[in-house]
């Protein structure tokens, strides 16, 4: 069994393995819109590497951070809009 | 070619200068053309930072800036949204006693000339800007400095231009000629007047005008609404602006509408390659980071650089240039073309049509006397 913390999403409590990455955490948990365009739209993921800037979240206050580019934390706080 | 028109005036050139001077043109009745070979407005224009500012390195600098500022501030009720234009005021830092004394110089030198400002006091400050350092002097706030997105503002003057009858003639301008224009690809575009508004490479045309190419950076921040709330420059920016021979970074830092910040800038001599310069860069951003040390926790979109076309006295060259008749010269803006678009197609016009200028055009005549008085501030 690897090991599970817990995060926060939008407030809300989930657990997750360790390793999963913070992208994985929120698709899991039938979150799919990550973030809003400028003009509006729903943005969520795409290339899962780090390249196409999409899957931006606030994790710890921290805006733009690429959810797909790191593994959650205990105690880890993720908002997505 | 039979069935061509005859323009009363060709613009080489649909940067903000050109725009600026096509919808005077128009405006005033005349049969307009510019000619362009690539976007309008994506030269310079569209690398520059879009700061309407107020500058005081010389009195000529000054009063040009200050009355196109002014006219700015005529237009700001028709500019689109897309222009984003934004009154945030400048802040002029100073970081230390001695500083905070040329702030105070220069608030006196603005408020002789009706121009409002005020100083803050290191509380002050670090209530308006909270990201600034602590430890700051102080610093002087231009309220009615602006900031806009050039490449927008560029679109609509020309638009206003075509609405008044104006036309874009997609083509590379290859020389002048005899009556008009040579184009790249054979086309002739015969004009009464040509005004030659190529910035940078307004040399290409006249060989001997007083231009050199001043290279500059800027990068660009995603979106940090609430960050940043005016143009925040340290005040040896104009030191860096002044200085006609070395490489200089200043801080200057501007708060976009979408939330994003620019940071800026440099100046560079004999720089030919657009290339972005990671040394250059690295020594950019420190100077900023020395001022607001969280920049660095933001993530940036995009680096790049832009060619200011720089005169000996950092003056623009507006009027008839010399030795070609007919040919009228709007160009030198350095890096406050966007701020004086405005005023230099309005002194022009006033040339080109003898009719009264609000400004003395005298320090801006491509054919002045090198000034010998010393600089300001
Ligand atoms: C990094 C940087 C920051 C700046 N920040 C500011 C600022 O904050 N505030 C400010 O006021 N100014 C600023 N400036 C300066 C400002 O951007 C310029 O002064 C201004 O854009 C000049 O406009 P222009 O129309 O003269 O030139 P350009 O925008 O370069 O326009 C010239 C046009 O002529 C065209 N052209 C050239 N040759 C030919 C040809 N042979 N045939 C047809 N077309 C031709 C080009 O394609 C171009 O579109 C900055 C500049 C830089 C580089
Ligand atoms: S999914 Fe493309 S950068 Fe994260």
């Amino acid at each position: 069994m690897p090991e599970r913390v817990r995060v926060k999403v939008n407030g809300r409590e989930l657990e997750m393995p360790a390793e999963a990455s913070v992208a994985a955490a929120l698709m899991s948990a039938g979150v799919s819109g990550l973030r809003r365009s400028r003009t509006g739209e729903p943005r969520g993921p795409v290339c899962g590497m780090g390249v196409c800037m999409e899957c931006r979240v606030r994790v710890d206050g921290r805006a733009h951070q690429r959810a797909c580019q790191f593994s959650c934390r205990e105690g880890m706080e993720i908002e997505c809009r | 070619m039979p069935n061509s028109p005859v323009w009363d005036i060709a613009i080489i050139g649909a940067g903000i200068v050109g725009c600026a001077c096509a919808a005077a043109a128009a405006a005033a009745g005349l049969r307009t053309a510019v000619i362009e070979s690539q976007t309008p407005g994506g030269g310079t224009t569209a690398a520059g930072m879009g700061h309407i500012v107020v500058m005081d390195d010389s009195p000529a600098q000054f009063a040009l800036t200050r009355y196109s500022q002014l006219l700015w501030q005529e237009w700001a009720p028709e500019l689109p949204q897309g222009v984003e234009y934004s009154r945030c005021g400048t802040l002029w830092l100073a970081r230390d006693e001695t500083e905070l004394r040329l702030a105070v110089a220069k608030q006196q030198a603005y408020r002789s000339q009706g121009v409002p400002a005020e100083m803050l006091d290191a509380g002050a400050l670090a209530a308006a800007e909270p990201k600034l350092r602590p430890g700051l002097a102080g610093a002087m706030l231009a309220a009615e400095d602006a900031v806009l997105y050039p490449p927008a503002a560029a679109k609509f003057f020309l638009d206003r231009a075509r609405a008044q009858g104006a036309c874009l003639i997609q083509g590379e301008c290859a020389a002048l000629a005899e009556g008009g224009i040579k184009l790249r690809d054979g086309r002739r575009v015969a004009a009464g007047e040509i005004v030659l508004a190529a910035g940078a490479q307004s040399t290409g045309f006249m060989p001997g005008l007083p231009i050199a190419p001043r290279k500059g950076h800027l990068l660009i921040t995603d979106r940090y609404p609430g960050w940043l709330h005016h143009q925040v420059v340290e005040l040896g920016y104009l030191r860096s602006a002044h200085s006609l021979a070395e490489d200089s970074v200043a801080c200057n830092l501007q708060p976009r509408l979408s939330g994003q910040i620019l940071i800026g800038s440099s100046r560079q001599y004999g720089a030919t390659s657009a290339a972005v310069e990671p040394g250059m860069l690295a020594r950019m951003l420190q100077r900023a980071m020395d001022y607001m040390p969280e920049l660095a926790q933001l993530s940036s979109i995009r680096a790049w650089t832009g060619f200011r076309a720089a005169t000996p006295d950092k003056l623009p060259l507006i009027g008839a240039a010399e030795g070609h008749p007919h040919v009228w010269l709007a160009t030198g803006h350095e890096g406050l073309g966007i701020t004086t678009a405005p005023a230099t197609a309005a002194l022009l016009l006033a040339q080109m049509t003898g009719t009264p200028a609000a400004i003395p055009a005298a320090p801006y005549l491509p054919d002045r006397q090198p000034e010998t008085g010393e600089a300001h501030a």
